[in-house]
């Protein structure tokens, strides 16, 4: 795993919700970027419905919410960059990493314990 | 170990709800520090003083309240989230021009940054009813 920087808590968020059927979604993005500018290391895994979030061209206004996906786009502006994405997920619900409209490393389901193993919070959204 | 709670079930909705209670209960009482609980999405309707459960089911916002009273315990309600269902404090309620508070005692309307605190100062941050 790799060697910890700084004494800041390394915190992993966990995106398994659709975009917009629930809060989940808009109030994880919101504890990111709260972290981001507390300076803390974020990254982000995309797993289960909350692979659904990687794709780009939402009409969000449509449906009365924002467009969550130009938010996610803006993270790497907050140093935020490291995204992730179970593979398990994208074979499961149709999609390919090609068509996600962000940059993000793809995980297989097995790697995830590691992933959370080098973070000290998680929380789950 | 110093925990923080974060709930983000709504009272009665989910069993999460409840077992957050029963969680921050039982580690107090096994001698565990809780930094803060922060109530965050659907979970900001656990401080809401007008919540009325029948008399022979668990009155999960008074029970958080006591338990805050026994063991000083920092409650914080997530502002944006709560405002925008509909709970409000004295505060909110005059800056958005509404007839009422209903943000019950014990618990304070704040921001994520008193998340970001909870997971900077906490061995161990757990997450129910997401």
């Amino acid at each position: 795993m790799s060697e910890k920087t700084s004494d800041k808590k390394r915190v992993l968020i966990i995106n398994r919700r659709a975009p917009y059927g629930r809060s989940n979604a808009r109030d994880a993005l919101d504890v990111t970027l709260t972290c981001g500018v507390f300076e803390m290391p974020v990254s982000l895994l995309f797993a289960d419905d909350g692979v659904f979030q990687l794709l780009g061209q939402h009409n969000a206004a449509d449906i009365g919410q924002k467009n969550l996906s130009a938010n996610l786009a803006v993270l790497p502006m907050y140093d935020i960059e490291d995204l992730y994405v179970c593979a398990d997920s994208l074979q499961q619900h149709g999609l390919n990493a090609d068509e996600l409209a962000h940059t993000v490393k793809t995980v297989q389901a097995s790697d995830i314990q590691a992933l959370m193993r080098d973070h000290d919070v998680v929380l789950t959204f | 170990m110093k925990f923080s709670i974060v709930v983000q079930a709504a009272p009665y909705s989910t069993q999460s709800a409840e077992t957050a209670y029963r969680f921050a209960n039982t580690l107090l009482q096994k001698g565990h520090e809780l930094y803060r609980v922060f109530f965050y999405a659907d979970g900001v309707h656990t401080g809401s003083a007008l919540a009325s459960p029948p008399q022979d089911e668990p009155d999960i916002p008074a029970n958080w309240q006591t338990l805050a009273t026994d063991h000083n315990l920092d409650l914080v309600v997530c502002i944006a989230a709560a405002v925008r269902r509909g709970v409000l404090d004295s505060n909110e309620a005059n800056r958005y021009g509404k007839d009422g508070a209903n943000l019950a005692s014990g618990f304070e309307l704040s921001g994520l940054g008193q998340l970001a605190d909870a997971i900077a100062e906490s061995d161990r941050v757990i997450t129910f009813g997401a």
